[in-house]
């Protein structure tokens, strides 16, 4: 059971790790949204699942959504790397 | 073996809280520090959670099963849903200022959008920019401040 | 020169945080409150969640600071955004405009699943809410032409809003405490049962669900910034 949480762990940090260091703005929020997902899953392994439920459901579906939409209305949205030569 | 999960989830929770704040000092880009802002709230609630948490325990839910064992906290637990819905209220009036300051000033680096915003309020005074970050703005030499009661008959 | 001490600083948080993480007593916790909460849920609240007892009848008052909470949020960014512009957006493709077509009906009924039985199953009213806010801004993605009616949704949101507070008044006019659980208690584990947290939940659903659905569709619809 614990390698479970040990590679979950490993996977949220991860993807947190990278959400800072990914040039692409559209992938760091795909990332942002891994991080919640596995928080959700953290949260089922801890025995709550109501908060479980509402991280996945605010974290990953309406903050992900959000984040997507402001990079649409800035204008940043792309697939290539390194947004108009912008610093991380 | 049960019992280190807890310790696992600890370190975990503090690791996302971590880089959650270090992405927010270090980051140059203002959306990228609304995005270390979610990470660092999700950490943060993870160990609100791990407050309550039990390992021998069940889920706070009572069913024909769950009758007579021992539950894990729920008041940590209704403490955290209502923090995550609040963070999402707090990024979603980040991300608004943050489309707001793309449409004044043009740039979303933080160094930029920070020195233009400098130069407005020096403008909107009437005031020299300042050359440095030691010395204050204004023309040289800088005029005498007010003497104590020159002005004092026109207040309450 | 920032980067180092910004490290430095982490480092060093972490550290403090690791230390004082050691002598907690993580996996025993004291659960001084919770052990009643626990052993009076059942009969005091009547409600098989124990998690939807304290959020709505033991801490009935954060909930109402929530709402608020999210109410000035959803309200300043929408201030903060501006009129709505004009900008045409191309008409999505015909793999979008069925899935949405398709999707939304599902949804709904999810949504309305989750915060009608949240005093029995994991749930409630934040979760179903936010479900329901998403089942009505899928429509806009499919459609970029149409736009969501906000006077309707500022009424919904009025509406629940002047609800929740109307039953803990009620409460108040019956003698009781703000917001104390009302109507008979049921038999624990039915779907009506727990008095008026049912309605709690389904008012608090809906005012969720129109405010972030206007949110959403002031971030979807207005013009591009173009820099």
């Amino acid at each position: 059971m614990i390698w479970i949480a040990v590679v979950l762990v490993v996977l949220t940090l991860g993807a947190a790790l990278a959400v800072l260091l990914l040039n692409n703005l559209l992938a760091a929020t795909a990332a942002a949204s891994v991080v919640s997902l596995g928080v959700a899953l953290m949260c089922v392994m801890l025995r709550a699942p109501d908060v479980a439920m509402t991280e996945a459901v605010v974290g990953a579906g309406l903050s992900g959504l959000i984040l997507a939409l402001t990079l649409r209305r800035l204008g940043l949205v792309g697939l290539g790397i390194g947004q108009r030569g912008e610093k991380s | 073996m049960n019992e280190s999960i807890g310790v696992v989830m600890f370190v975990g929770a503090i690791g996302l809280a971590l880089i959650g704040i270090a992405g927010m000092v270090l980051a140059g880009n203002l959306f990228r520090m609304v995005l270390a802002l979610a990470i660092a709230e999700a950490g943060a609630n993870l160990l609100l959670l791990l407050a309550g948490y039990r390992w021998d325990a069940v889920a706070p839910i009572l069913t024909a099963s769950t009758v007579g064992q021992p539950m894990v906290d729920p008041v940590p637990q209704a403490m955290v849903l209502t923090a995550i819905v609040i963070g999402v209220g707090v990024q979603a009036l980040a991300l608004s200022l943050v489309i707001r300051i793309k449409q004044r000033y043009g740039t979303l680096e933080m160094a930029v959008a920070r020195r233009c915003m400098q130069h407005e309020l020096d403008a909107a005074a009437g005031v020299e920019p300042s050359r440095s970050r030691e010395q204050p703005a204004g023309k040289r030499p800088l005029a005498a401040p007010l003497a104590a009661g020159a002005d004092g008959g026109g207040h309450d | 020169m920032r980067s180092l001490a910004s490290l430095l600083f982490v480092g060093g948080l972490g550290f403090l945080l690791l230390v004082i993480g050691g002598t907690l007593p993580l996996g025993q916790p004291p659960m001084l409150v919770g052990q009643d909460i626990q052993q009076a849920a059942a009969d005091q609240v009547g409600t098989a969640n124990f998690v939807t007892a304290v959020v709505l009848a033991f801490r009935g008052l954060d909930t109402l600071g929530e709402l608020a909470i999210l109410f000035a949020a959803a309200t300043a960014g929408g201030l903060v955004l501006g009129n709505t512009g004009s900008r045409a957006r191309p008409a999505a493709g015909f793999i979008l405009r069925s899935g949405c077509d398709l999707l939304f009906p599902l949804l709904l009924v999810v949504g309305l699943y989750i915060v009608m039985h949240g005093h029995l199953t994991p749930g409630g009213g934040f979760q179903g809410g936010v479900i329901l806010a998403a089942a009505f801004f899928l429509p806009l993605l499919a459609r970029p032409q149409e736009s969501l009616d906000h006077r309707w949704m500022s009424l919904i949101e009025g509406l629940s809003g002047a609800a929740f507070i109307g039953l803990g008044i009620l409460a108040l006019y019956q003698g009781q405490a703000f917001l104390t659980p009302l109507f008979d208690r049921g038999v624990v584990g039915e779907l009506v049962s727990g008095g008026s947290l049912p309605l709690l939940y389904l008012a608090v659903g809906l005012k969720v669900g129109a405010e972030l659905a206007s949110l959403l569709s002031r971030l979807a619809h207005d013009d591009e910034v173009t820099s």
